[in-house]
């Protein structure tokens, strides 16, 4: 019941875009189409929902301070944790590598149109932000898991609902100095504002 | 100004050798990335940390410094290696030299001013992320000499950091009434003054920095398609 709880939480009320600033690149730059922020939307959560347990495997078996006493009495003392920040980005790059692969394999459209994008998101905020969370909110391996593949759902539904409301945006008459980024950073504040109501939701 | 000055000051531009500690076109490495290019408002790179840590001054003062040092140093070390590195693994090569560099901040953070490491939390980590820092390597120093490269990353910087500064200073302004913690209003002798809950909040920063792109691109008149 927690878990559903936590769940429901790391989707609407502490969404990785609306209440963290998460992802914020690649969530501007590839919110033009729909069908694009669909391919990029499972991506993350793919991502997401490897990258968290096992980064948390890794702080808990190796970076932790004491995580190495499993090795012997005398590894009881060391701490890692300044190793931290290198180690999650290698594991999520490594991740990412992986994903480009599989998309490249078995859907050559989806990679055309992800681009650049796609290897980008090794450096998508909320990727490793997810991780950093995880470790600053002491959660065990399941609240990690359900945490990681939570927190992809929600930056899945922001960017497919911005890209969304980019498409018919394209027919509406919006003044030159705002073009582009500035409406859309107004109309993702907006968005922020809808999903504030989810907060006091409990299960 | 009489003409005399003028001259001069045309001679010593003649005289200056053509790569001038800061000729011409190493000023405007710096100056660019300020307002016609800047990161932030028009490139759209590193909006994330943008965002988060701009509830108040101070923490947001601490971030740009943080900043602009990693993405200096990583700007020079990546041009120093820039023929070293097989282009296969850049990626993986640009990112260690981010994190060990961002790991040297928060370790630096977390000796000498714990309270705001409290503060920043996870953010600090985030600076590896900051598409600014990426961006300038791939698109500069993996291409150009190291003090080219150095001169860059301070423009950059500093144009991340600016943007960053005014949107902390109108949501401390309204969100809490306050400047790097003064009460500006009480001292102004205005009691009460209305604080708005939803800049403190996230949505806030979404707004603030919707106007303030809006405005920076009147001016310029950038206009995106």
């Amino acid at each position: 019941m927690d878990l559903i709880s936590l769940g429901i939480k790391s989707i609407f009320i502490e969404n990785m875009i609306f209440a963290y600033f998460l992802g914020m690149c690649s969530f501007l730059a590839v919110s033009k189409k729909v069908s694009t922020a669909i391919g990029l939307g499972a991506a993350v959560i793919f991502v997401l929902t490897i990258t968290v347990p096992v980064n948390w495997l890794l702080q808990e078996y190796i970076l932790r301070e004491g995580a190495l006493a499993w090795l012997g009495p005398s590894f009881a003392e060391v701490n890692l944790e300044f190793l931290q920040f290198i180690m999650f980005i290698a594991i999520i790059a490594a991740m990412v590598q992986l994903v480009e692969m599989i998309i490249e394999k078995f859907s050559p459209a989806l990679y055309g149109s992800l681009g650049i994008f796609l290897p980008l998101i090794a450096v998508n905020c909320a990727i490793l932000g997810s991780s950093l969370f995880m470790v600053q909110r002491d959660y065990v391996l399941s609240e990690a898991t359900v945490f990681g593949f939570g927190s992809g759902i929600g930056w899945m539904l922001a960017i497919v609902a911005l890209a969304a409301i980019r498409e018919k945006l394209k027919y509406s008459n919006v003044p030159d100095g705002l073009k582009g980024l500035g409406i859309t950073m107004l109309i993702t504040g907006l968005m922020g504002i809808a999903f504030k109501s989810f907060i006091g939701i409990a299960i | 100004m009489s003409t005399e000055t003028v001259e001069k000051e045309n001679q010593e531009v003649l005289q200056a050798p053509s790569e001038d500690l800061l000729s011409k076109r190493r000023k405007r490495l710096i100056t660019d990335p300020l307002n016609e290019d800047n990161p932030i408002t028009v490139q759209v790179l590193g909006i994330c940390s943008a965002l988060a840590i701009t509830v108040q001054m101070e923490p947001t003062l601490i971030m740009s410094i943080a900043v602009v040092f990693v993405i200096v140093f990583a700007n020079l070390i990546i041009s120093l290696l820039r023929n070293l590195i097989p282009n296969r693994v850049r990626i993986i090569v640009q990112l260690a030299v981010i994190a060990t560099l961002v790991t040297l901040v928060s370790e630096v953070l977390k000796a000498y001013s714990y309270e705001m490491y409290k503060i920043l939390g996870a953010f600090v980590g985030l600076i590896i992320t900051n598409c600014i820092v990426m961006g300038r390597l791939e698109a500069f120093a993996m291409g150009n000499k190291p003090y080219d490269s150095l001169l860059d990353g301070l423009g950059s910087g500093f144009g991340y950091a600016w943007i960053i500064l005014v949107v902390a200073f109108f949501r401390e302004l309204f969100g809490s009434a306050s400047i790097f913690g003064f009460d500006v209003f009480a001292m102004a002798g205005i009691n009460n003054f209305p604080t708005n809950g939803l800049m403190v909040d996230s949505i806030g920063a979404f707004m603030v920095l919707g106007i303030l792109i809006w405005v920076q691109r009147s001016k310029t008149g950038y206009v995106e398609h």
